[in-house]
């Protein structure tokens, strides 16, 4: 039992908050939220400067290979500093699909340039009949004279519109399920542009027999893989979001020992105190489910795993919903405006809560596998 | 980070496992385990000796007071597996709380005359806090302690007192000044239950049970002696003593337990045509509760991390209290949930309470309590807030 951090993990930890602290302020993300292309390339050259895009990528591929524990506290201070940069999308979940499942000439071809930040890759999955059923898919891959063509819809991919490649899931032929890189400048996608509630950019994905070579395909059968990449990029978000509810928790201690009504500061108050009372026990208990989530990526146990990050997915999703909701509320009339930490927290704080899963279909994975085990 | 125990813990955690399978009397677990109480104070001291034989009697004690000097995460290994095991819980109002209280401000001449015989569990002892007017606000407590010669004279009135029926002794605090502060005038004294002027009045609980009591305090005489370090700082060591009986104050092992049985108690249960484990609104009701016993444990085991690298105290204490007593309270209700209106027979001549319906509501009932005592869970919000806000 230890749950103190080695050096390079806390360097990791301290370069992002530091970087963040200087280059991320509210001010600065607001320009970024406001302006045209909604994020900024300039942000993310520096990340890659500073190594922070090479995070996941094994030391053989030329990363710095930080392992779930490195990712977890990068992804908290990503998420405390609310950033719109593709972070989690590309240096994570893409990066994992592509070590996982990629060729050593695809890690080859695209890996280096993630790690520079001259590459962006998505991972394009959700379709919005499926849920986190993998079975449900319904993007095909068919064989073509060339190589594959590939039709179907992806429903709001994170950071679609500023990716160069997307990863895009697809059922083939012959039953296996796909995952096959596919340009973003390629013939036959159709992109519907999108701002997401919490002032990210996504975009619905439209694929008419979209034609790519025979060697675009990452692997064969790439359920289980991809299941991983998935479970251990919903690690990482659960990460982030830790770092909002850290944000928002926070900013709400101090506006309620700030504010004064009534000749007291409303922190003063029993009713409110209780009430952050309860915020901060949400907190530290997803706090130690973030803990079982991040070593869970490392489970051979495919079915533990899920158990695992489901289980920390549903119950921060929970502290999610109720610690948002509650720093509203004692924010007051000030919670609803546009103006402070505390709306933009609530808001990316709501967009984790429906990313990757619901809360409730994350439980419904944890009561199939209490359903089977008490069965045994 | 690494949330598994060290290869060392996981070999200790072993030995108790082997140590309690092979120690542990069959008849004290089976009435552990079906809830029976009937030969408490016959379970607790048996149990308490066989711990002491083995040189366990006193795990959270320093070895020179004959503890075991194990570390917080060896105590909390200890009190999960026994809890899982089926054992009862040590009493502790002696090893846990005035024990420490002795040896941290009593006198020598105290240590050698209490601390064996608490070891050996050759001395049961009870708690005298609580008041009629003094419940959460402890410090207006108004039994008044007068000295007369080389004795103080007590007179008052302690509810709440659990278990005092079979006590040898009691620890208590009195009042022995009344011009500054509440807090300021306060003593702790400790009083033999035999001594004239005591009488003891059971107060009976709605689960039906009997483990709590009044105790009377009439011109009984305590001697000077028996009064723990300095008049008027009975306060400080009353705060102290608090600290200590944290240690295993989110009850990870008992949770674990009662979860099992519940998940048992779903196995088993047939309802509307179908095992209840099949029914998907239990089976999630379950799996809700089972998450946030998970979290609690690792929380649990941060702050005993967290002890173990000295760092300052925080509002944990009152986390781990909160959501632990939430925890176990929601599982007897699902216990009770899972039987159904069978949970409802109390008693009968002609129904095998102890095998054919277990005693969930009594339970259920019963553990209403641990949300209220230990410093109640609206207290322990409060404190958090103090904590955390510092208005």
């Amino acid at each position: 039992m230890d749950f103190s951090f080695n050096d390079e993990q806390q360097m990791l930890l301290d370069t992002t908050q530091r970087f963040l602290g200087r280059e991320y302020s509210f001010e600065q993300r607001h320009k970024l939220l406001e302006s045209e292309a909604g994020w900024s390339r300039e942000v993310w050259k520096q990340l890659g400067d500073l190594g922070l895009l090479a995070l996941d990528i094994p030391e053989a591929d030329g990363g710095i290979g930080a392992g779930p524990v490195g990712v977890m506290l990068v992804s908290q201070a990503v998420g405390h500093g609310l950033l719109l940069e593709p972070f989690l999308s590309s240096a994570i979940v893409a990066t994992q699909a592509i070590v996982r499942m990629g060729s050593n000439a695809q890690r080859a071809q695209w890996l280096p340039a993630m790690a520079s930040g001259d590459l962006i890759a998505v991972l394009a999955h959700d379709e919005a009949a499926a849920g986190i059923d993998f079975s449900r898919i319904s993007t095909r891959a068919t064989r073509s004279d060339a190589g594959w063509s590939l039709s179907g819809s992806k429903s709001v991919v994170y950071h679609a519109p500023m990716a160069d490649l997307y990863l895009v899931s697809a059922r083939v032929d012959d039953g296996s399920l796909g995952l096959f890189a596919v340009a973003a400048d390629a013939a036959g996608i159709s992109r519907r542009e999108l701002r997401t509630v919490d002032g990210q950019r996504a975009a619905d994905l439209a694929f008419d027999t979209v034609r790519i070579d025979a060697d675009a395909r990452l692997g064969d059968e790439a359920g289980d893989r991809l299941a991983a990449v998935i479970d251990c990029g919903t690690a990482a978000l659960c990460a982030e979001a830790f770092g909002v509810l850290d944000r928002i928790l926070k900013a709400t201690i101090e506006y309620s020992r700030s504010r004064k009504q009534f000749g007291a500061p409303i922190g003063s108050f029993q009713a409110l105190q209780h009430r952050m009372a309860d915020m901060l026990i949400q907190f530290e208990q997803a706090r130690s489910m973030m803990y079982l989530a991040t070593e869970s990526c490392s489970d051979t146990d495919a079915a533990a795993r899920r158990a695992a990050i489901s289980g920390a997915k549903a119950l921060i999703g929970q502290a999610a919903r109720h610690v948002g909701q509650q720093a509203v509320q004692l924010h007051g009339g000030m919670g609803m405006t546009d103006e402070l930490d505390v709306s933009h927290c609530f808001k990316r704080l709501l967009a984790f809560e429906l990313r990757f899963g619901t809360t409730d279909e994350h439980l419904e994975v944890c009561r199939l596998q209490l359903q089977e085990t008490v069965r045994q | 980070m690494d949330l598994a125990f060290t290869p060392q813990e996981q070999a200790f955690r072993d030995e108790v496992r082997a140590f309690l399978r092979d120690t542990l009397p069959d008849d004290i677990r089976r009435r552990v385990h079906l809830g029976d109480g009937s030969q408490i104070k016959q379970d607790i001291s048996r149990w308490q000796r066989i711990l002491d034989e083995h040189g366990w009697g006193a795990p959270a004690w320093p070895p020179e007071f004959g503890g075991t000097g194990w570390s917080k995460a060896q105590q909390f290994i200890f009190e999960t597996e026994c809890a899982l095991a089926d054992a009862p819980p040590q009493l502790a109002f002696g090893v846990k709380m005035v024990a420490p209280v002795i040896m941290r401000f009593g006198s020598i001449e105290q240590q050698q005359r209490f601390l064996p015989r608490i070891l050996a569990a050759e001395d049961w002892w009870c708690q005298g806090y609580s008041e009629p007017g003094a419940g959460s606000d402890l410090a207006s407590l108004r039994t008044r302690a007068e000295l007369d010669g080389d004795h103080y004279v007590v007179n008052g009135q302690k509810v709440w007192n659990t278990l005092g029926q079979f006590a040898d002794w009691i620890f208590c605090l009195v009042r022995t000044d009344s011009s500054g502060k509440p807090q300021r005038g306060i003593s702790f004294l400790l009083i033999d239950m035999k001594t004239p002027g005591i009488s003891v009045r059971p107060t009976r609980l709605l689960d039906g049970s009997y483990e709590v009591n009044e105790i009377w305090f009439d011109n009984v005489r305590v001697p000077v002696g028996n009064r723990i370090g300095d008049e008027n700082a009975g306060w400080t060591y009353a705060k102290y003593l608090l600290g200590h009986e944290r240690t295993n104050i989110a009850g990870i092992g008992a949770s674990q337990r009662e979860l099992r049985r519940l998940k048992q108690m779903a196995a088993a249960i047939q309802r509307n045509g179908k095992v209840l484990i099949a029914d998907d609104v239990f089976a999630t009701r379950i799996v809700q509760v089972e998450l946030e016993l998970k979290a609690l444990e690792i929380t649990n085991l941060r702050v005993i991390f967290a002890e173990a690298q000295n760092h300052a105290p925080g509002p944990e204490a009152s986390i781990l209290k909160i959501r632990g007593t939430e925890i176990m309270q929601r599982i007897t209700e699902l216990q009770v949930e899972a039987l159904g209106a069978r949970a409802l027979i109390a008693e009968s001549a002609e129904v095998d309470l102890d095998e054919e319906v277990p005693r969930a509501a009594e339970a259920y009932l019963n553990q209403r309590k641990l949300t209220i005592f230990g410093g109640s869970n609206e207290i322990q919000r409060n404190i958090i807030a103090q904590m955390i806000l510092q208005v």
